[in-house]
């Protein structure tokens, strides 16, 4: 088994945020875990990534249980196990390249990185990853100087820069716009069936999720409510997801331009 | 699926690495050659220093400890007395404490005025921000103890002229760090108030202080600590307070160091109970009166 998560619960105070989770992965894929905001997804991605602790239950990694990790043997794990954030977390004001670098901090030395020694290779290496991901013209500007689809790229630059064996990434689209999210969401498909490595990301979108994903788990109050293959997340499923009522309209969760319909009545009753 | 992006093609992307790595080797030699200029300067600094020195630190450095050691050895062989001393300065120490209240809340209120004054976007009218600056510069720049020392010279000794000595100094510290903080205030409300027709009291009421507010009172407290400390300094000049105790017990040397231990103490104790008291403040201040 390549990931098996065991009975994972998360309670902040007596707020649980992720309630007895427990599924299993055999083999690398493209795993996507949709619900609505406040379900769990991100609580469950930080604990995997070791940012957040978890209260009780395992996740095991090959056959170890890195919720067990402490000190060196944890940061290597995170190093393994590289994160993309919502708000692309870089360092803003230096260069592109020193961001997809910081991918490697978990071997350098503090006294390396203080005085900014970084091996030719890595250098050359982050330039190559930049490459890949079409953004090689950007290397020598500040990170705060990109538009936000270049920034995630970075981002997950800096994640490849790690040679993940899984990357978790944690609502990656929802601060782009349509355009830049398709690319972004391309990207991480290309690298999981290039690399082959496993892909965990939170959405918050159904349609995003049936495009990209190879297996979905829905979560709802904390709890797994939907765990499947794409095709059967129907839209009496997605329900169940949002927890809505018959009202409840997919184009609501959509990304996409076209399928929001104008709501003529709402704005006429908001102006009357 | 969509076409990630258009490749530089290899001659570009040749360019992209050669331009990072000759970036890189540059900022490298930088780096080093400041790192060789601080260590030089540093070495270079304590010879001169040390050749200025009349006693030498070298030969100095074993004697660092006497004066401690004999202070502490004193206040343990004569402890009994430690509270004794300590009730009797106790006054001089509200004396002191009182000075560096009032200046602290004087020099802040002026420094919330002037620092409102000082800050581009906020001013209300450009050619006041060098003005004020200056001013903010003269009053942090002109010592405590010579500004006392002359108050003294004109009004007598007591606690008034180093109330004044230090409220200037605070009055033109805080003007720069309050500016500092106001420049960082989101102008959206600011802007929204000056829609309705509002004067320009009324937003910096409104729509800057409620943002700055917090660290305000934090600056201030901090400074206030601060004063706590010049105010007992300046008694040494004749200001009054536990400064001029201390100079006596120090000044008077071996068999009164119980009495310096104890006002030590006094000191530090009363520094703790502010710095406890200002971070509950501003905790409280932060989280609106919600624990």
């Amino acid at each position: 088994m390549l990931l098996s998560v065991e009975n994972v619960t998360k309670a902040f105070g007596r707020n649980i945020a992720v309630d007895n989770v427990s599924f299993a992965l055999d083999r690398p894929m493209f795993l996507g875990i949709i619900g609505r905001s406040g379900a769990g997804k991100s609580t469950f991605l930080r604990m995997v990534n070791r940012l957040t602790d978890a209260t009780a239950g395992r996740i095991l990694f090959e056959g170890r249980d890195i919720l067990a990790l402490r000190g060196a043997a944890m940061r290597t794990w995170q190093a393994h196990c590289a994160m993309i954030f919502q708000q692309f977390n870089l360092v803003p004001r230096l260069d592109v390249v020193s961001n997809v670098l910081h991918g490697t901090l978990n071997r350098r030395s503090t006294l390396a990185t203080a005085l900014n020694l970084w091996p030719r290779d890595d250098i050359l290496k982050a330039i190559d990853i930049l490459d890949r991901l079409g953004i090689a013209e950007q290397a020598p500007k500040r990170a705060e100087a990109l538009s936000g689809g270049q920034q995630q790229r970075v981002a997950i630059a800096r994640a490849l820069m790690q040679d993940p064996k899984i990357i978790l990434a944690d609502e990656p689209i929802a601060s782009l716009d349509p355009m830049n999210a398709q690319i972004v969401m391309d990207t991480l498909r290309r690298i999981h069936e290039e690399d082959g490595r496993t892909v965990i990301a939170n959405l918050h979108t159904l349609d995003t999720a049936r495009r990209y994903c190879d297996r979905v788990i829905g979560m709802r109050a904390g709890r797994i409510v939907f765990d499947g293959l794409p095709e059967q997340l129907t839209t009496g499923a997605a329900r169940d997801i949002y927890g809505a009522d018959d009202s409840f309209s997919e184009s609501a969760t959509s990304t996409a331009i076209e399928a929001l319909p104008r709501d003529d009545q709402y704005a006429k009753a908001m102006l009357a | 699926m969509a076409d990630i992006a258009a490749s530089p093609g290899p001659a570009a992307l040749d360019r992209v690495r050669r331009d990072y790595l000759a970036h890189a080797r540059q900022r490298r030699l930088y780096s080093g050659l400041l790192l060789a200029l601080f260590v030089a300067l540093m070495i270079v600094g304590f010879q001169i220093a040390e050749g200025r020195n009349a006693g030498g630190f070298r030969s100095g450095l074993p004697q660092i400890l006497d004066f401690p050691a004999n202070v502490v050895s004193e206040a343990w062989r004569d402890r009994a007395q430690l509270p004794g001393h300590m009730l009797r300065v106790l006054p001089a120490l509200v004396e002191t404490v009182n000075i560096a209240a009032v200046s602290t809340l004087i020099g802040a209120l002026a420094g919330l005025i002037l620092s409102l004054f000082a800050t581009r976007g906020l001013a209300p009218a450009p050619w006041l921000i060098p003005v004020v600056r200056r001013l903010s510069d003269f009053l942090r720049a002109v010592p405590e103890i010579v500004v006392a020392l002359v108050l003294i010279y004109i009004l007598g000794g007591g606690p008034v002229p180093a109330m004044i000595a230090i409220a200037l100094h605070t009055a033109g510290a805080m003007t720069k760090l309050f500016s500092e903080v106001a420049e960082n205030a989101d102008l959206k409300p600011v802007e929204g108030l000056q829609s309705v027709g509002a004067r320009w009291s009324q937003r910096m009421m409104l729509g800057v202080l409620p943002q700055v507010a917090p660290n305000y009172l934090s600056y201030a407290v901090l400074r206030f600590e601060i004063n706590v400390r010049a105010s007992a300094i300046l008694g040494f000049v004749g200001a009054g307070g536990i400064g001029y105790e201390l100079r006596n017990a120090m000044t008077f040397g071996i068999g009164r160091f119980d009495e310096a231990a104890a006002i030590f103490v006094l000191l530090f104790l009363t520094i703790v109970v502010f710095d406890q008291g200002s971070s509950w403040l501003r905790n409280r201040l932060v989280a609106g009166g919600h624990p």
